[in-house]
């Protein structure tokens, strides 16, 4: 059964008299444990996708199915809920919360969840150790580098253990090497059973995923599995 | 529930202090407010308090009845008199009184004088009864006894404060002072009352009425006051009511015609006082009511700002999870929090400025605060706190999480 399923997605911005057309009927289907790139050149819908399916943001048209569930009959606060419980976002400007140090950043997910301040404190403390920045918990976003601060970001996203993760971009504001670190993290993550949607512009980072979306003005231009299953790694 | 308000309660604490000094500046009006209101609401209840505790000490169970000229009589040159007549009949027929004392006040200021030493002080011709009426008691010595109005002794007790003016000795009896061309032989020193409102209640000589009434000329006509202590269990409004009666047939008084004396009772007093108390409250509620709009006025204003300010926060919050009900209770939590604090900021001022106040002013009662007050302006700074604080939190509440992530 695949886990997110796509039909006919449209996602139109009136500017004035003209039509901005950022999706214009996409089909897609992606199954649990895949690891796949969206890519495509500045403009053709990549971060549009990303925001749809990490229930951001709405379609103007269409339908999305995420475990079956229609996320169109959902109200706000059950979408804030699926956003908590099924989706680990990754962005790339990071946006951490800029006076929470790291600690407080992975742990504010769980604060919607009603977790006590303890078994946060230890859960988050875990997904930063993952992550490898067990020594800078007590650190500001400020005085994180911009590498320190994306695993941040990812461990936060990891902590409430979702079953999909995003990442718009994840290592465009990283140097080459900080961006082979993250990407190796992202390996990882795969193979321990996470469902990775990345999206990119960058081949280097696509060539780590095992399926590769293009996208062009707002369709799907090439999908190299497009019907295929994708082998656990 | 509950948690969700420690969670808003610690992010509102930190976000409060992060801005310390706009914090502190947002709150000013609430600040202000409150404190005035502390400071007034303070000395008037430290004033009051020590009013009730003198009037208590004066006796509030006794009864003053003076003359009163009506305006009309007054022109045309007839004036109401109390007479010895009326304290007698008053005597004989009113029921439910334990002692009754005329007062015959000295004509004009008097002159005493001691040795070469000279002062003025308030004469009044009284009786034995005065004592207990007004709580009076003699420190050395005696009071006037009922033998030395009938034998017209010419003797005097004496207020600390006349003691002290005259440079008598600490024990001045058996001393003599000269009143109105007359020595008396002063019998007794009066324990010191203290002063209320910086009027001296120990700058008094009394003397026995009938020896006071040959001075004055020992004319039946004298206008007098008449003094009186209502018995264990006597009702005060049906006393009053009686007295006023008996006096009433006694000066031949039509049915429309206006009272030619007046009755006091120190209850009337207190009562005076609490509504002077209680309109300072109201127009201090009014004023109190205005600086808290302003305050929370203020606090909407920047609570405001600080919603737009934190925009893509509120997105990011979103991103990862928080409902509607969430960002609500952070930021309604953060208004009332800052109302509170200035709350209590104004709280601590407001004393210390009543403290200051009352301190300042020689004589006055300390200031002291109820818990009423410090109820109501807690509860009331933190009320206008989330009142103000709603438009702000459900703007923030109602953010869509995308347009609020594009925020710059
Ligand atoms: N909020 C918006 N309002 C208007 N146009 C938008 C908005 N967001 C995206 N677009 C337009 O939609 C198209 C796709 O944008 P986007 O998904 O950000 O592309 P990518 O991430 O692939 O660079 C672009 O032409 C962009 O200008
Ligand atoms: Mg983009």
């Amino acid at each position: 059964m695949s886990l997110i399923r796509l039909h006919n997605i449209k996602k139109y911005y009136e500017m004035g008299s003209q039509v901005v057309k950022a999706l214009d009927g996409i089909d897609v289907s992606i199954s649990p444990n895949e690891y796949v790139a969206f890519i495509g050149s500045s403009g053709s819908g990549k971060s549009t996708m990303l925001n749809i399916l990490g229930c951001l943001d709405s379609p103007t048209e269409g339908s999305y199915h995420l475990n079956g569930t229609n996320v169109e009959s959902l109200s706000q606060n059950e979408l804030s809920e699926v956003r908590n419980r099924e989706i680990g976002f990754i962005f790339q400007s990071f946006n951490l919360l800029p006076r929470a140090n790291a600690l407080q950043n992975v742990m504010q997910p769980l604060v919607y969840r009603a977790i006590g301040r303890t078994e946060r404190k230890r859960l988050a403390s875990e997904a930063l150790h993952r992550v490898g920045l067990g020594s800078r918990m007590d650190h500001l976003p400020n005085q994180l580098s911009g590498g320190q601060r994306q695993r941040v970001a990812i461990a936060r996203a990891l902590v409430t253990e979702p079953s999909i993760l995003l990442a718009d971009e994840p290592t465009g504001n990283l140097d080459s090497r900080t961006s082979i670190e993250i990407m190796q993290l992202f390996d990882e993550l795969h193979s321990e059973g996470h469902t990775l949607i990345i999206v990119t512009h960058e081949d280097e980072i696509a060539e780590h995923c095992h399926r590769v979306i293009e996208m062009k003005d707002g369709r799907i231009h090439k999908d190299d599995h497009a019907e295929q299953l994708v082998e656990p790694a | 529930m509950f948690f969700v308000l420690m969670e808003s309660t610690r992010s509102a604490l930190s976000s409060i202090w992060a801005h310390g000094l706009r914090s502190f500046l947002t709150t000013l009006g609430i600040v202000i407010g409150v404190a005035s209101v502390i400071a007034v609401v303070s000395v008037t209840q430290g004033m009051s308090a020590f009013i009730g505790e003198t009037f208590a000490s004066l006796g509030s169970n006794s009864i003053t009845i003076g003359s009163y000229t009506p305006y009309q009589d007054r022109l045309k040159g007839n004036f109401a008199r109390l007479t010895s007549d009326d304290l007698n009949m008053l005597e004989a027929r009113a029921d439910g009184i334990a002692y009754i004392t005329p007062i015959l006040f000295a004509p004009r200021s008097s002159q005493i004088k001691y040795g070469s030493q000279t002062a003025f002080s308030q004469i009044l011709g009284t009786t034995y009864a005065f004592q207990d009426i007004t709580a009076n008691y003699p420190q050395v010595g005696r009071f006037l006894a009922p033998s030395d109005n009938d034998t017209r002794r010419r003797i005097a007790v004496i207020g600390a404060k006349v003691r002290e003016n005259l440079n008598l000795p600490e024990n001045p009896l058996n001393e003599y002072v000269e009143l109105g061309g007359e020595w008396f032989k002063v019998v007794g020193l009066l324990e010191e009352k203290g002063e209320i409102m910086g009027n001296s209640q120990d700058d008094m000589v009394l003397v026995p009425y009938s020896t006071m009434q040959s001075i004055v000329g020992n004319q039946t006509r004298t206008d007098i006051q008449i003094q009186m202590g209502l018995s264990e269990g006597a009702d005060v409004d049906t006393v009053v009511q009686q007295v006023t009666t008996l006096l009433r047939s006694a000066h031949n008084l039509e049915p429309g015609d206006e009272d030619d004396f007046r009755v006091q009772t120190a209850e009337q007093l207190m009562e005076t006082f609490d509504e002077i108390i209680g309109m300072v409250t109201v127009v201090i509620g009014g004023i109190v009511g205005i600086s808290l709009l302003v305050g929370g006025i203020g606090i909407m204003n920047i609570m405001l700002v600080s919603v737009t300010e934190r925009t893509r926060e509120i997105g990011i919050c979103k991103a990862i999870g928080a409902k509607r009900h969430h960002i609500l209770a952070q930021f309604l939590i953060e208004a009332a929090l800052l109302s509170l604090l200035g709350g209590i900021i104004g709280l601590a001022l407001g004393f210390g400025l009543g403290t200051l106040i009352s301190s300042n002013i020689p004589d006055f009662p300390p200031a002291v605060i109820p818990m009423w007050a410090v109820a109501l302006s807690l509860g009331f700074s933190g009320f206008v706190g989330v009142l103000f604080g709603i438009l702000p939190a459900a703007k923030a509440a109602n953010l869509d999480p995308i347009d609020a992530l594009r925020y710059e």
